[in-house]
C-alpha cells in the first residue's frame, strides 16, 4: 500500500461541525498538529442548519438563572436519563464558551444594555439562548471557520506555513478508523474529488460526525447525516448509548414534497404564532393532557395575554413537549382535519404585523418564500412532524469524552448520555461548544501521556480500502443493487416502523426488514470511476446507516416504556425501573448486541436540586427513600418548581409502584411493566410527560 | 408529473459536453430533486455538491440556464412547460467533476484576509455592543458561502489573470463587515481592502447583488461604503484638510 | 483555510456557448444605453444654443443654464453675475455643467449603467465581458471615478442654487407672487435633484455611513437611515432626474420661444 498518501498528526478531527471544530481549536492551542476531516466543504456542515440558538446560563434576560437552573432544566427534558455529569459540565461551562465566540468575533444578537440578548424557548425556565435571528447556527459555524483560520494565520506568521499546526481536509470521508493493540493508531480516507485514499495516522482520533437523520425518509437532516461517526466507533470497539431516542420535531414543512422534512423552528410558536386544523379552529387546546392543564392556558385568550405577560399569564398549549404537539398533529390528521397536503396549520400572520415577521423570523420567511412560494406574512405555512435529532450516540467519559477505546473521543450530536431522553431546544449548540473543547483538551493531553506512538498495520490499510474499493465497478454490473434504492427503502423501513410512534410488532418487523436490507446491502455496487462518484460514496455511507439503524430498532424493541423520544405505544407510561437503565449497543461477532446497564446515579447534591412531588415522578419507591434519607428538597436559585413540575396523576403513581417490584438490573429480562401498561392505557401516554424541550436543533 | 427536458454538463477537467435528459418532475420541486432522481435512475455517478437542501449551507451553487443559482432554490415552477433546462457548473472555477466546482480560490483568499482582532482590554464576557451598531456586520454574517457573487463576478470570470490581486465581493462583505464590527481592534481594513484584495477591481456593476441568494445588498452596503472609507482616507479634501487641521485620526501603517 | 488533493491550476468546465442565458438579457443594456444617448444628444445640444434659456415674464431659468454667468447671459438671468467669455463653445452655465457631469459620470449608479451597455464590462450578469483585458479602477484614467467625492460636494451646492432659481421664480417680472405650471415644474424637478443628491452613496457615508458605532452618534444615525432610504432608489432617481432636466428646460424653451404660453395659477 506504499502509494497512499500518508499523513501524520497528533489529533485527527473527524467532522467539522460546531463540536469538531472547537475540538481542533483546543488541540491546536495545546500545541498538538491537529486535522480537520470535513466530509463537506469547510462551512457546510449541518451546524449552519441550527436556528433558535444556543442555550447557556448567563443570565442577560433574567438575572435569576444560573447553571442550576439550566441544569435542571436539562434533567427535566431528558426525563432524569441523562449522565448527570455531563448535563452538569454543560450547564456550569456553556456561558465560558459562549463569551468565548464573542472573541473570536461572533455577533449575538443585543439586549438594551449592549449584552447578549438571550431568548425563551420550550422546557428552559427563563430565556436563555443567545442567537443571531433565526441564524444562530451559522454564525456559530462561520465564528469557529474564522477563528481556525485566525489559528492558521499565526502559524504562518510563526512557522511560514499556513498548515504547519491546523490543516483541513475537505470533501474527506474517513471509511475506517485504525487501530493497534486496542489503541486508536489512525484513520484511512478517501478524497472525494479524486476517489483516492489518504492515511492518517494519529494516536487520537475524535469524531464529531454529528447524526443519523438521514436513515428516516422525513428529516431536517442533510445528506451527511448518515451515522458515520456511530458506526466507525462500533467497529473500532466503541459503545453506543441510548439510541433508541430519536427526536422528532413537531414543525416540518410539508409542501411541496422536495423540502417536506425541512425544519420550521420553533421560535415560530415561541413568538406567537398558533396551530390550526383545516376548520380554523386552535386544536392544541383540546389536546392539553390533563397533567399539564394547570401550566397551561385553557383559553385562547389567555394563552394570548402570555406573549407580552408571561408573569401573570400560563403559556398557550402550541409550546407543550414536542411529543404532545407531534401527536396532536397527527391525530388531526388522522381525523381529516388536516391541511391540503397533510400536515395542520401554522400561522403567524395574524399575529403580528409582517416586519415583525420579517425581522423575527427571517430565514423562516425566506424558506417559505423560495421553496414554497408561501409568504408567512401573508398566509399560514403547512407543517408536520420531522425526524430531526438522535439523543443517543457513542458511550464516552463525561470529563474527557473518551470513549471505551483509548485515544477515541467524541463530541456533539455523535455522543451520547447529555441528553438523556429528550435534547431541550438550544442545548446541542452549548453542548457541542462545551463538549467539543473537552474533547480537544483531552485528546491533546491523552498524546501528551502516550509514551509511544500506536503505528497502524498494512494489512488494515489494505482490508479497508479493499472493502471500499469492492463496492465499485466501472459498468454496471447484472444483479448488482442500486445503493439510491437500497437507501430509499431503508428510509421507507425506518420511518413506517420505527418512527415516532413505535410498537413491538413493528419494530420486530423493522429487525426483519433491516436483516434483509443488509443481506441485499453485500450485493450492492456503484458504477463509474473513482473521482466524485457519489453513487459510490452513498454505498460506502450506507453501510452505517444500516448498522446504526440496527441498533436503533433493536434498543427501541427493548425499552418497553414510554420516555422523551421514544414513544411506545404497547407501552405508554414511563417506567421508574427503567430510568435507571442504558441500553449501551456495541458491535459482536455476529452483529448488533446490546445490553443494559445502570445509569449512574446522580449524587445527592445535584438531586436536592429538584423538589420531591417532582422526584416521585420518575423515581422508584426505593430511590425515593433514599432521597429521603439525605433530607433532599432543596432548590436552586431563583428556581420555579412548582411552576415547571406538572403533578402526577393517582392511578399512576399506583402504577409505577407496582412496576417496581422487578427492578429491571443489567442483563435481566424486560422489566415487568405490564401494570403500569394497563394502568395508563385508557389515558395514554400523554400523562407522564413533564415539562420537556420541545426543542429545535439549536 | 410531467415528463421534461434537462441538458446537463457532464465532463471532466479533460473536456466534457451538455448531456440530454428526459426526467419526470412532479409539482413542487426544485432543480436539484431533478438532479438527484437523474442519479437515482439515470445517471448515478453524476456528481453534484449539496448539503441541507434549504438554502442554508451554499454547497449547490451551480449556473441554470445560464444563471448563477442555487440548485435547491430553483423551483420547477419559475421555468415554462417546455422550456429546456441546462445546468452548467460554475464557470469561474476549475471543474472536478459534472457541476462539481474546485472552489478553494475563495477558502484561499479567506486565509489571506486578517481574522477579527479581539479588543485587547476586554476579557469574555465583557463584551458590550449596541444592536444599532452590530446590525451592519450581522447583514454580511447571513451569507452562506455559495460562492455564486464570486462565480458571477466579471473581474475574475471573465478574466483568469485577475485572480491573484482580487479576492471578490464575498471577501469585501467580509472586510466590511470587520470594518463595521463595534470591537474590531484593527485600524487598516480600508487600506487592506484597496492594496490586498483588488477593491479597485470592482466596477460596481452590481452583478454580485443580483445574484445573491440570501439578498445581501453587496454592492451598496458593503463595497461602495467600503470604497468610500478608501476615499476618506486618500481622496477627499475636506476630510484631508480637517485631518491636517485638527491633527487626529492619523493612519498608521 | 481548506486543502484538497487538486493540483493549481486545473481548467474549468469546457463549455461551448458564451452564455446559456436564454432571457432577453440584452434588453437593460440597449435600453440604457439608448436613454442616455438620447439625453446626452440633447442636453449637448441644448447646452449650445445659447438661446430659449430664460422666461422673463415669470422669472423662468432652465437648469442647464444655472448659474447663467457668461457676459452673454440676459442679465435678469445672471443670479450669480456674469464673468465668462460670451463665446460659443463656452457654455452659459460652464461653472457648474462641467462638475454636473462629473457628478453623474462618477455616481456609482450611473457607473454601473454605462459601464454595461457602453463598456459592455460585463453587459449583462453571467455574459462575457466585452474586453480581453481589465484592470478595473484601479489606474489612470479610471481611478478618477474616487473623486465623486469632491463632485458631491459641487453637486450639492448646485442643487442649492438650482433651488435658489426655483424660489426667484416664485416672482414675476412686476416683483409679485406668482405660480404657474413652469413653477410646478421647476420645483418639482429641484425635490428630485435633492432626492438623487442626498441619496448619493457618497452623501450616505458622510452623514453617517463612515462611523462604526452608530450608538454614540444618534443624529448622524438618523441621517445616515435617512439617506440609505433614498439610496434604495438611487437608480430610480438617477433615471427620474435625468427626465425631469430635460423636461423642464424642454418646458422653459418652449415658453421662452413662444411655442406656447405658461399655464398661470396666480398672476
Amino acid at each position: 500500500m506504499s502509494e497512499i498518501e500518508r499523513h501524520s498528526f497528533d489529533v485527527l478531527v473527524i467532522g467539522a461541525g460546531g463540536a469538531g471544530l472547537r475540538a481542533a481549536i483546543e488541540a491546536r492551542s495545546a500545541g498538538k498538529k491537529t486535522a480537520i476531516i470535513s466530509k463537506s466543504l469547510f462551512g457546510k456542515a449541518h451546524t449552519v442548519m441550527a436556528e433558535g440558538g444556543a442555550a447557556a446560563a448567563l443570565g442577560n434576560v433574567n438575572s435569576r438563572d444560573n447553571w442550576m437552573v439550566h441544569f435542571r432544566d436539562t434533567i427535566r427534558g431528558g426525563k432524569f436519563l441523562n449522565h448527570y455529569r455531563m448535563a452538569e459540565l454543560h450547564a456550569k461551562e456553556a456561558p465560558d464558551r459562549i463569551w468565548e465566540l464573542e472573541t473570536y468575533g461572533a455577533l449575538f444578537d443585543r439586549t438594551k444594555d449592549g449584552r447578549i440578548s438571550q431568548r425563551n424557548f420550550g422546557g428552559h425556565e427563563y430565556p436563555r439562548l443567545a442567537h443571531v435571528g433565526d441564524r444562530t447556527g451559522l454564525e456559530m459555524i462561520r465564528t469557529l471557520q474564522q477563528k481556525i483560520v485566525s489559528l492558521q494565520q499565526d502559524d504562518k506568521n510563526n512557522v511560514g506555513s499556513y498548515e504547519s499546526k491546523l490543516k483541513i481536509f475537505a470533501e474527506t470521508t474517513i471509511v475506517e478508523l485504525l487501530m493497534s493493540e486496542g489503541r486508536i493508531a489512525g484513520a484511512l480516507g478517501y478524497y472525494r474529488d479524486t476517489g483516492r485514499f489518504v492515511l492518517f495516522e494519529a494516536p487520537a482520533v475524535v469524531l464529531a460526525t454529528g447524526g443519523i437523520g438521514k436513515s428516516f425518509k422525513v428529516t431536517s437532516n442533510s445528506w451527511e447525516y448518515t451515522g458515520d461517526g456511530h458506526a466507525l466507533a462500533m467497529r473500532a470497539g466503541a459503545t453506543l448509548v441510548n439510541m433508541e431516542f430519536v427526536q422528532f420535531h413537531p414543525t416540518g414543512m410539508v409542501w411541496p414534497p422536495s423540502v417536506k422534512g425541512i425544519l420550521v423552528t420553533e421560535s415560530v410558536r415561541g413568538d406567537g404564532g398558533v396551530l390550526r386544523n383545516s376548520e380554523g379552529r386552535r386544536f392544541m387546546f383540546d389536546y392539553i393532557p390533563e397533567v399539564f392543564k394547570s401550566q397551561y392556558a385553557t383559553t385562547e385568550e389567555e394563552g394570548d395575554r402570555w406573549y407580552t405577560d408571561p408573569d401573570n399569564n400560563k403559556r398557550p398549549p402550541e409550546l407543550l413537549p414536542r411529543d404532545e404537539v407531534a401527536r396532536a398533529i397527527n391525530s388531526e390528521v388522522k381525523a381529516g382535519r388536516g391541511s391540503p397536503h397533510g400536515g395542520v396549520f401554522l400561522d403567524v400572520s395574524t399575529r403580528m404585523k409582517a416586519e415583525e415577521i420579517i425581522k423575527r423570523l427571517p430565514s423562516m420567511h425566506h424558506q417559505f418564500k423560495e421553496l414554497a412560494d408561501v409568504d408567512i406574512t401573508k398566509e399560514p405555512m403547512e407543517v408536520g412532524p420531522t425526524c430531526h435529532y438522535v439523543m443517543g450516540g457513542i458511550e464516552v467519559d463525561p470529563e474527557s469524552q473518551q470513549s471505551k477505546v483509548p485515544g477515541l473521543f467524541a463530541a456533539g450530536e455523535v455522543s451520547g448520555g447529555m441528553h438523556g431522553s429528550n435534547r431541550l431546544g438550544g442545548n446541542s449548540l452549548s453542548d457541542l461548544l462545551v463538549f467539543g473543547k473537552r474533547a480537544g483538551e483531552y485528546a491533546a493531553a491523552y498524546v501528551d501521556g502516550l509514551s509511544e506512538r500506536p503505528r497502524t498495520t498494512d494489512a488494515d490499510v489494505a482490508a479497508a480500502s479493499t472493502a471500499a474499493l469492492d463496492l465499485l465497478t466501472e459498468q454496471p454490473e447484472e444483479g448488482a443493487e442500486n445503493p439510491y434504492t437500497l437507501q430509499h427503502d431503508l428510509q421507507q423501513v425506518m420511518n413506517d416502523l420505527v418512527g415516532i410512534i413505535r410498537r413491538a410488532g413493528e419494530l420486530e418487523e423493522a429487525l426483519t426488514r433491516l436483516a434483509e436490507l443488509r443481506k441485499r446491502a453485500a450485493n450492492v455496487k456503484a458504477s463509474g470511476g473513482r473521482r466524485y462518484n457519489p453513487g459510490w460514496h452513498l454505498a460506502m455511507d450506507l453501510r452505517n446507516m444500516l448498522t446504526v439503524s440496527e441498533c436503533i430498532a433493536k434498543a427501541a424493541l427493548e425499552r418497553s416504556e414510554s420516555r422523551g423520544g421514544h414513544t411506545r405505544e404497547d407501552n405508554p407510561g414511563m417506567d421508574p425501573n427503567w430510568r435507571k437503565v442504558n441500553l449501551i449497543c456495541s458491535l459482536g461477532e455476529n452483529g448488533v448486541v446490546l445490553k443494559r446497564q445502570p445509569l449512574p446515579t446522580m449524587p445527592d447534591e445535584l438531586l436536592s436540586l429538584f423538589d420531591r412531588s417532582e422526584l416521585a415522578k420518575y423515581l422508584t419507591e426505593a430511590e425515593l427513600a433514599d432521597f429521603d434519607r439525605i433530607g433532599g428538597g432543596g432548590e436552586a436559585t431563583g428556581g420555579d418548581e412548582s411552576g415547571s413540575a406538572p403533578a402526577e396523576t393517582e392511578s399512576e403513581a399506583v402504577g409505577m409502584v407496582s412496576a417496581s417490584e422487578h427492578p429491571p438490573t443489567a442483563d435481566a429480562d424486560t422489566p415487568d411493566g405490564d401494570a403500569v401498561d394497563d394502568a395508563t392505557a385508557t389515558t395514554g401516554d400523554a400523562t407522564t410527560k413533564t415539562d420537556d424541550g420541545n426543542g429545535d436543533k439549536a | 408529473m410531467t415528463t421534461r427536458h434537462f441538458r446537463v454538463w457532464r465532463g471532466d477537467d479533460e473536456g466534457g459536453e451538455l448531456t440530454d435528459f428526459d426526467v419526470e418532475v412532479n409539482e413542487g420541486e426544485v432543480v436539484l430533486d431533478i438532479i438527484h432522481r437523474l442519479q437515482a435512475t439515470q445517471a448515478p455517478d453524476l456528481a453534484v455538491r449539496w448539503n441541507c437542501k434549504a438554502g442554508k449551507c451554499g454547497s449547490c451553487s451551480a449556473e441554470i440556464n445560464g444563471k448563477p443559482r442555487l440548485l435547491c432554490m430553483t423551483r420547477m415552477s419559475t421555468f415554462t412547460a417546455d422550456e429546456t433546462i441546462t445546468v452548467t457548473p460554475l464557470r469561474t472555477f476549475p471543474v472536478v467533476r459534472d457541476l462539481v466546482t474546485d472552489v478553494s480560490y475563495n477558502y484561499e483568499k479567506a486565509r489571506a484576509m486578517p481574522a477579527f482582532a479581539p479588543p485587547a482590554d476586554l476579557k469574555p464576557g465583557e463584551y458590550r455592543m449596541q444592536q444599532v451598531d452590530v446590525e451592519r456586520s450581522q447583514e454580511f454574517r447571513k451569507c452562506i458561502e455559495c460562492f455564486l457573487c464570486q462565480n458571477t463576478c466579471h473581474v475574475i470570470r471573465d478574466h483568469e489573470e485577475n485572480k491573484p490581486p482580487f479576492s471578490g465581493p464575498r471577501l469585501f462583505i467580509r472586510a466590511a463587515e470587520l470594518d463595521m464590527h463595534p470591537l474590531d481592534a484593527r485600524e487598516d481594513r480600508k487600506e487592506l481592502a484597496q492594496a490586498e484584495q483588488g477593491l479597485g477591481y470592482c466596477n460596481i456593476t452590481k452583478c454580485c447583488t443580483e445574484v445573491c441568494p440570501e439578498h445581501i445588498k453587496i454592492t451598496d452596503n458593503a463595497i461602495i461604503p467600503m470604497k468610500e472609507r478608501v476615499v476618506d482616507r486618500r481622496y477627499d479634501p475636506l476630510v484631508w484638510l480637517g485631518r491636517k487641521i485638527l491633527r487626529r485620526d492619523q493612519i498608521k501603517n | 483555510m481548506t486543502s484538497t488533493s487538486a493540483p493549481p491550476g486545473r481548467p474549468r468546465a469546457a463549455i461551448a456557448e458564451r452564455t446559456l442565458r436564454t432571457d432577453r438579457w440584452w434588453l437593460a443594456p440597449l435600453l440604457t444605453f439608448a436613454g442616455l444617448s438620447a439625453w446626452v444628444v440633447y442636453a449637448t445640444v441644448r447646452v449650445f444654443m445659447q438661446t430659449d434659456y430664460w422666461v422673463p415674464a415669470y422669472n423662468y431659468l432652465t437648469p442647464f443654464y444655472s448659474p447663467c454667468v457668461s457676459l452673454g447671459c440676459v442679465p435678469e438671468a445672471a443670479h450669480f453675475g456674469r464673468f465668462l467669455p460670451d463665446h460659443p463653445l463656452i457654455p452659459y452655465a460652464a461653472l457648474s455643467l462641467p462638475f454636473l457631469l462629473l457628478f453623474r459620470l462618477t455616481c456609482y449608479y450611473y457607473r454601473r449603467a454605462y459601464y454595461r451597455s457602453f463598456w459592455l464590462s460585463p453587459p449583462a450578469c453571467a455574459v462575457p465581458d466585452g474586453h480581453g483585458k481589465y484592470s478595473g479602477e484601479t489606474r489612470f484614467p479610471l481611478i478618477f471615478q474616487n473623486a465623486h467625492r469632491w463632485t458631491f460636494y459641487l453637486a450639492f451646492v448646485i442643487s442649492a442654487i438650482n433651488t435658489w432659481d426655483a424660489v426667484l421664480a416664485m416672482w414675476n417680472d412686476q416683483g409679485s407672487f406668482a405660480l404657474g405650471l413652469g413653477n410646478v415644474i421647476l420645483w418639482a424637478n429641484v425635490v428630485l435633484l435633492w432626492c438623487y443628491t442626498l441619496g448619493c452613496h457618497s452623501c450616505r457615508h458622510i452623514m453617517g455611513g463612515r462611523m462604526r458605532h452608530f450608538s454614540k452618534h444618534p443624529i448622524r444615525y438618523r441621517l445616515w437611515t435617512f439617506s440609505s432610504k433614498l439610496n434604495t432608489r438611487h437608480m430610480l432617481f438617477a433615471w427620474l432626474t435625468l427626465a425631469s432636466l430635460a423636461l423642464t428646460d424642454f418646458y422653459v424653451m418652449s415658453l421662452a420661444a413662444g411655442w406656447f404660453h405658461d399655464i398661470r395659477f396666480i398672476n
